[in-house]
């Protein structure tokens, strides 16, 4: 059980593995927010686990580089973060290279979300889990030939490995009565690529599988191949309709390695464009469940007013997706139609008003959503579920109130946490959320007219070479960015969508529940793939 | 259910008229690039930002003249290009409806010999008098994202808003590529994807058009030809139509869809 972690400060909860581990601790550094520890290899799963299980720390996010041509080794990291706190630590290890197999000790079985960053890092950098209990390949197919590790230095980018012969085992469940649904990875609806295994016995889903990584395009090793100056625009298409969440992610933490402060006008800026997007990913997200539902009306509402906040986007920005504007130092573009945006906004709310009061006042809608698709708090604890999901299931965490970036830290808002943890909770969540939104872009807008003519750039000049970690809190939850750059160039940039920490989670969700009602717990979640399989 | 007949009569109709009405993209969007012939000095300055990889500049080894080549099948229309070139040579347009049968009608190209000619060089092939007569013709389609950056989805799922509504013109988005007439696939074809992009194909009964959508579609886009990215999906399938943009905006996929039954119209009389 955890120790009770309120009011550990994660400066304390430091002091106390200095105490307890201190001959582990190689070297410890400290940058902006960030504090790194360097431990002994194999002291990493008992102090990761006193973070995890005794600190109350999460682990947020889990990755490998390749650091053989300057240090001879390969570090893999592991971020943590902890509530009431606006610090990260880093622990960090080194895996010499001079093993014939080198390889880390898996930490999955103390902290289940571990599981699938284990599982990348064998994929990609060759390194393994030893002790994984589930060491199946996750993002290089059975296709793949064994040897060959994409974010690995000596693997070039553009090569193209022959397909090989493998076999990819999946999980089986037997018994009287029970069988396979197969679906995907091409879906009837228009959305990415996944296979889905559901064994059922007569309706209720006794498990699923999720096969994800179809929309693998190497975006990483992609990063390591272009100038920063071309990655903001990589960055913008990771995930399209969180192009915004992604590239202030990116750009944050170019301008953290640089010493760059954004200038106040754009910071607003960036938040009326990170809330734009939330709105428009929110009520498409609430009309998918109107859809899914049978409720043809809502949903109609619902598509409408996402086309009116896509069209102001457009005029706004001159691109539907909000692309084009965010760049290291600032902005590339000013937004001037600051009084349209206000009179839009007064309408979009009203229409969202009445959109809520539909559906919700729908008998039909509600029944098939109250009690559906329950995640539980130790579920998605334990799988580090982010965002809404997280937060309709009892999880009080927002990164634009924990760790304010932009200019949340002076806009008032309240983040919308409840436990019911089914669809109903999920939805009723973002519903919140946009009426938040609406207040923060009214807020961010009046901050803009006082700021007139004040500039939206910084020249950011030569970008040294440093680490940093970049976030914002994207329409799905909290998004990482950990970018190194050396000589100017990026050197690693590892990219972590709220989706990848979700994704598992409707495997739980589902259990108990019908396959009729999985499109619906599916939209609850409201994933990306691309953002998933990067 | 008083309150849905309300709302149902408030609201009226929110139809677009596009095609038959014009649809100018506000302005501020970025559509298809224009290069200025008197204006460009052949620095390359817009080849060097160029985050897809589509602006090329060469030299003729006859007349020794340059050549400056702006594939728009691939490009992300971020407008890098415009805001280093000093001399205001290219600047990013409000038009958007860039779709084409051919990816060689969508090069940009300044100095040398023409690759086509002058009557076919016309971006997009402006078809507007066409698509109004094509109304009528029914066309069942299925969407295959093979690794996009789910920005095409966003706008294939506009199609079918209130807004956009394609069924107006008897187009579908069908759940089976059995049921289909055209595919209309995104994302530049991951390594992943490639199996199932050849499946459903095959899947697809006789006569088929696939059409391209977005920049990676057309050509690799940003992510280019990788170990896990495919380049384009003409590297793998037979494609009718190009529709380039980042994502194209709705109407432009329309504009493209459009096309595709043209050619369905040339593909069956063919037979």
């Amino acid at each position: 059980m955890k120790e009770n972690s309120d009011s550990t400060d994660i400066m304390a909860a430091v002091i106390k593995i200095r105490q307890k581990f201190g001959s582990q601790i190689i070297s410890e550094t400290a940058s902006n927010n960030e504090i790194y520890l360097s431990v002994k290899k194999d002291a990493a799963l008992e102090i990761c686990n006193h973070f995890y299980n005794h600190l109350g720390a999460q682990l947020v996010m889990m990755f490998g580089t390749d650091q053989r041509i300057s240090d001879g080794v390969f570090t893999i990291k592991y971020v943590f973060s902890m509530d009431l706190s606006d610090n990260f630590i880093i622990i960090q290890i080194n895996i010499e290279t001079d093993l014939e197999k080198p390889q880390f000790q898996s930490i999955t079985h103390k902290i289940p979300a571990a599981n699938l960053y284990e599982r990348e890092i064998q994929d990609m950098f060759g390194l393994i889990a030893k002790g994984h209990p589930d060491p199946r390949r996750l993002i290089m197919f059975e296709d793949w030939p064994h040897g060959q590790y994409p974010l690995r230095k000596d693997f070039d980018l553009r090569s193209k490995p022959p397909r090989v012969e493998g076999t990819y085992e999946y999980k089986k469940v037997e018994g009287e009565g029970v069988y396979e649904i197969l679906v995907g990875p091409v879906h009837a609806g228009v959305i990415g690529p996944g296979h889905f295994r559901f064994s059922v016995a007569g309706e209720p889903i006794i498990n699923l599988e999720i096969r994800l990584f179809y929309a693998h395009k190497g975006i990483e090793k992609l990063f390591e191949n272009f100038s920063i100056d071309k990655a903001v625009f990589l960055a913008e298409r990771v995930s399209g309709d969180n192009s915004v969440a992604h590239v202030v992610a990116f750009c944050q933490a170019v301008e953290k390695i640089a010493c760059a402060e954004v200038p106040l006008r754009a910071k607003y800026i960036r938040t009326i464009l990170l809330e734009l997007e939330r709105l428009y990913n929110h009520v498409g997200a609430i009309g998918g469940i109107a859809l899914d539902s049978g409720f043809s009306v809502g949903s109609a509402y619902a598509n409408i007013l996402k086309e009116n906040i896509m069209q102001l986007n457009e005029k706004t920005t001159g691109s539907r997706l909000l692309r084009g504007m965010v760049t290291p130092g600032g902005m590339r573009r000013d937004i001037k139609n600051i009084s349209d945006i206000v009179a839009k906004l007064s309408a979009f709310e009203h229409e969202f008003k009445e959109l809520i009061d539909l559906l919700f006042d729908s008998p039909s809608l509600v029944d098939r959503i109250e009690t559906t698709g329950y995640i539980y708090n130790d579920i998605a604890k334990a799988l580090n579920v982010v965002g809404p999901t997280g937060r309709a299931s009892g999880i009080d965490k927002d990164i634009r109130r924990d760790h304010p970036y932009a200019a949340y830290s002076d806009l008032d808002f309240d983040v919308s946490v409840q436990d019911g943890g089914d669809v109903y909770a999920r939805t009723s969540v973002r519903s919140e959320e946009v009426f938040q939104s609406f207040g923060i872009i009214r807020q961010a807008l009046q901050a803009l007219e006082k700021l007139a003519g004040a500039p939206i750039k910084v020249d950011i000049g030569y970008v040294p070479s440093g680490h940093a970690l970049g976030y914002t809190e994207a329409p799905r939850g909290e998004m990482l960015y950990w970018l190194m750059i050396v000589d100017g160039k990026i050197e690693r940039c590892k990219v972590r969508d709220p989706s990848f920490c979700n994704w598992l989670a409707i495997e739980y969700a589902v259990l108990d529940n019908i396959i009729p009602d999985f499109p619906l717990i599916n939209k609850s979640l409201s994933l990306s793939y691309s953002g998933n399989d990067i | 259910m008083l309150r849905i007949f309300k709302k149902t009569i408030q609201t009226r109709v929110v139809t677009t008229r596009y095609p038959q009405e014009q649809a100018i993209a506000p302005v501020g969007f970025r559509g298809e690039p224009n290069i200025d012939p008197d204006r460009c000095t052949f620095c390359g300055d817009c080849v060097d930002v160029c985050p897809a990889g589509v602006i090329q500049l060469t030299r003729e080894k006859e007349s020794d003249e340059n050549i400056l080549t702006l594939a728009c099948d691939g490009c992300i229309f971020c407008g890098r290009c415009e805001e280093v070139c000093t001399n205001g040579a290219i600047k990013l347009t409000q038009e958007y409806e860039l779709a084409s049968k051919t990816r060689e009608n969508l090069l940009l190209q300044v100095g040398g010999k023409p690759k086509v000619d002058e009557e076919t060089e016309i971006m997009g092939q402006r078809l507007h008098s066409k698509i109004k007569n094509t109304f009528g013709r029914s066309l069942s389609i299925r969407e295959v994202h093979a690794g996009s950056c789910n920005g095409c989805e966003v706008e294939v799922n506009a199609l079918t808003n209130p807004i956009y509504d394609i069924e107006r013109f008897g187009m579908h988005i069908v759940a089976s590529p059995r049921h289909a007439d055209m595919l209309l696939v995104t994302g530049p074809v991951s390594r992943n994807m490639e199996l199932a992009l050849l499946k459903t194909y095959e899947a697809t009964p006789e006569p088929k058009l696939v059409a391209a959508m977005g920049s990676c579609a057309c050509n690799g886009g940003i992510f280019g030809n990788t170990y896990a990215s495919g380049g384009g999906v003409d590297k793998f399938l037979p494609v009718d139509v190009y529709i380039a943009g980042c994502p194209p905006r709705p109407q432009a996929v329309i504009f493209g869809i459009m096309m595709a039954i043209d050619k369905l119209a040339e593909k069956t009389k063919k037979k």
